[in-house]
């Protein structure tokens, strides 16, 4: 349906370069940190803000130079963007009245998309009236009620308490399933790109850096940016070096499969990123083949189900700055140079104890620290990664 | 030793509401008090507060109705005329003024164009500019263009006068206003246009309200201009008018009749703001975004 190549920069390029295709009826998701350029990207589908090159394409028609209004788009603003003057009723036929509906049609089309969004009774009341999650509803409501060939979500969960966010995520991946209409949605929270996507964009300074489905981009991350962005508690990053199979690690060595171990040919230091469920109390592990190292652990957070220990490591200094760099990118909490291992709930290890940790050796990836790229990736099973493409 | 503190409070915050009313009303009752009076009572030397004998005579006089004093017989034709055109140029003024300064502070708000800034410090040193050093000259370019003694002849310079503050207050107004409102309705598939008047108007209303209030009193009570741009009754407003009242001799103005039409044209300045006020409410924007 769409085949956007868009570039855009005045002098600043927010969006850099970026080709999405978004099928029809399908649930993109564009994630990154703040300032990633993904609500301009957002912006510039629904036309408020003009493409410096490159082209848009909707169905097939180009649609560069056409005002908003002829895009036929509905857009979720992230304030919600209501008409505090009109009520709830008036807000969501705003789009019919323009279109030159006629009060019959709006009527019927209004109370369906109320009923849909369970706002019936709240239809006379003004959105000053109401609360965050049915403001949210109605600016849904205002989105549905035109037949329009797009929705474009920018952030619109992000101003809801944590509780009303959950419900409203599974609202909205309902609704979409049920309307089968094409989905852009724009968030900074890798939760709701994972839980809603068929397909997940993930920039970095407006760039794209894979283009893939949530489990393709977790099991195979193109580079640090896209292992470090998705997941939590993140990847972990160790500094590795590879000599035959055998990967060092600080706490100790670990078997690679060999045709991971093979990629990594020719790279003195490497980084080694395992993800924290990929660890484990050994002794709850028995048999499980995969390696197993001892360390002391620090600090312990035993959540029920599982227990994350924190594991300090040192760090070669070029390593510690290209994490801290990483950790800017990503626009996170500072991450120490610590191991974050998801343990079992069962797990008896307690703090500043020295412990038998096992690690699931083939779910290693192994990471090139000049370039950031994911040296073991499978790229059948990645998505898009565009930088790899421009290389090939 | 609380509650007599609280009473002492509460005693104390009524004493100021009362000295501040009386303060601003005594002046104001005065005038109604003297509206009441026969000229007999205004001239005496030392007069009383209220009217010893109660009398809607100078009502009559002003408005022309029931028997007239002699000597006031062109009084209220006179006065009626003025207040005809005082309606008139305030209500022409407000209109135009408030339409133009609408569309400039919509601009001013929105758009980054080159000499922005110049036009708002304009409109500020035009704001702050003595209206009677324009008198001279503008006497004398009404005579040459032939608007003198015309509704135009004011119309004019107090919307030249009124723009600025109306632009500054309304700008403010759009300023508040969430631009994704507007863009909301773009894409909801309105034209610049109509998002300007379907939602960034309404949303402003409080503000242009507030301007189409300031610029009807600048207009009403207007005295400089009024008087020296206007020679007779076509276009002379009220504020001027009472200027020409005349009492039996130059060393006793007619004071009841004054005071009777101060009452008379203050009577609409009141339902006006009445009217308005409930149009002004400030935090009309609540509600528009996640606050």
């Amino acid at each position: 349906m769409k085949n956007i190549v868009k570039k855009y920069g005045d002098g600043f390029p927010a969006v850099n370069d970026v080709s999405i295709d978004v099928a029809d009826g399908e649930f993109m998701i564009l994630v990154g940190p703040s300032g990633c350029g993904k609500s301009t990207l957002l912006r510039m589908i629904v036309g408020l803000e003009d493409i410096t090159s490159g082209e848009m394409i909707i169905g097939d028609r180009q649609v560069n130079d056409l005002a908003p209004r002829d895009r036929n788009l509905a857009m979720v603003f992230q304030n919600y963007a209501l008409y505090p003057h009109l009520s709830v009723y008036e807000n969501i036929a705003f789009p019919l009245r323009l279109a030159g509906a006629s009060d019959k049609d709006v009527d019927e089309k209004v109370r369906a998309a109320a009923a849909t969004l369970e706002l019936e009774e709240h239809l006379e009341r003004k959105p000053g009236n109401l609360s965050g999650g049915q403001r949210q509803r109605v600016a849904m409501g205002r989105a549905i009620v035109r037949d329009a060939d797009a929705f474009l979500f920018d952030e619109p969960l992000s101003n809801l308490d944590a509780k009303l966010r959950g419900q409203m995520r599974t609202e909205i991946s309902r609704l979409q399933k049920r309307l089968g209409i094409t989905t852009v949605y724009v968030t900074h929270d890798q939760t709701e790109a994972m839980t809603l996507g068929d397909r997940v964009a993930v920039l970095k300074r407006g760039i794209l850096q894979q283009l893939a489905t949530p489990r393709e981009l977790y099991e195979n991350p193109g580079n640090l940016f896209v292992a470090g962005f998705i997941g939590s508690p993140p990847m972990n990053f160790l500094p590795a070096t590879v000599e035959g199979t055998t990967a060092k690690l600080p706490f100790g060595d670990v078997q690679l499969p060999p045709h991971k171990a093979e990629r990594a040919q020719g790279h003195d230091l490497l980084l080694a990123g395992i993800r924290p469920e990929h660890f484990d109390d050994a002794s709850t592990r028995e048999g499980a083949r995969g390696s197993t190292f001892r360390a002391t652990v620090e600090v312990v957070e035993w959540l029920g189900n599982e227990t994350y220990a924190y594991i300090p490591y040192e760090a070669p200094p070029e390593i510690t700055e290209k994490l801290r760099q990483l950790e800017r990118e990503l626009d996170s909490e500072a991450m120490h140079t610590q191991l974050v291992a998801a343990l079992s709930g069962g797990s008896r290890i307690r703090e500043g104890e020295e412990a038998e940790i096992w690690v699931d050796a083939s779910r290693v990836h192994l990471f090139d620290p000049e370039t950031g790229r994911n040296l073991t990736v499978d790229t059948e099973r990645a998505g898009t990664i565009p930088e790899l493409e421009t290389t090939a | 030793m609380a509650a007599s503190k609280e009473t002492r409070t509460r005693i104390g915050t009524w004493i100021g509401f009362v000295i501040i009313l009386i303060w601003c009303l005594l002046p104001v009752v005065w005038i109604l008090s003297l509206s009441f009076k026969g000229p007999g009572e205004t001239a005496a030397g030392s007069p009383q507060f209220l009217p010893k004998h109660w009398t809607i005579q100078n009502y009559r006089d002003v408005l022309g109705f029931g028997t007239v004093s002699t000597g006031q017989e062109g009084t209220h034709t006179d006065f009626l005329s003025a207040l005809r055109n005082s309606f008139g140029i305030a209500a022409v003024a407000t209109v135009l003024s408030v339409i133009f300064a609408t569309l400039a502070a919509y601009a001013i708000a929105r758009l980054d164009f080159k000499g922005k800034r110049l036009v708002l410090s304009l409109a500020l040193a035009i704001a702050m500019f003595p209206v009677v050093a324009l008198v001279g000259p503008l006497f004398d370019l009404w005579r040459v263009l032939g608007l003198f003694n015309t509704w135009p002849g004011l119309i004019i310079p107090y919307m030249s006068f009124t723009l600025p503050l109306a632009i500054w207050t309304l700008s403010a107004f759009f300023r508040e206003i969430p631009w994704e409102m507007e863009q909301a309705a773009q894409v909801d598939g309105a034209t610049s246009w109509q998002a300007f008047r379907k939602v960034i108007v309404p949303l402003a209303a409080p503000g242009v309200f507030t301007a189409a209030i300031l610029t009807f009193f600048f207009a009403w009570n207007e005295f400089v201009l009024a008087i020296s741009l206007t020679s007779t009754t076509a276009s002379r407003t009220v504020p001027a008018q009472l200027s020409f009242f005349v009492g039996p001799d130059p060393f006793n103005p007619p004071y009841g009749l004054l005071a009777t039409a101060s009452v008379v044209v203050t009577v609409p300045i009141i339902i006006i703001v009445l009217l308005f006020q409930r149009k002004i409410v400030a935090g009309l924007t609540s509600g528009a975004v996640k606050g």
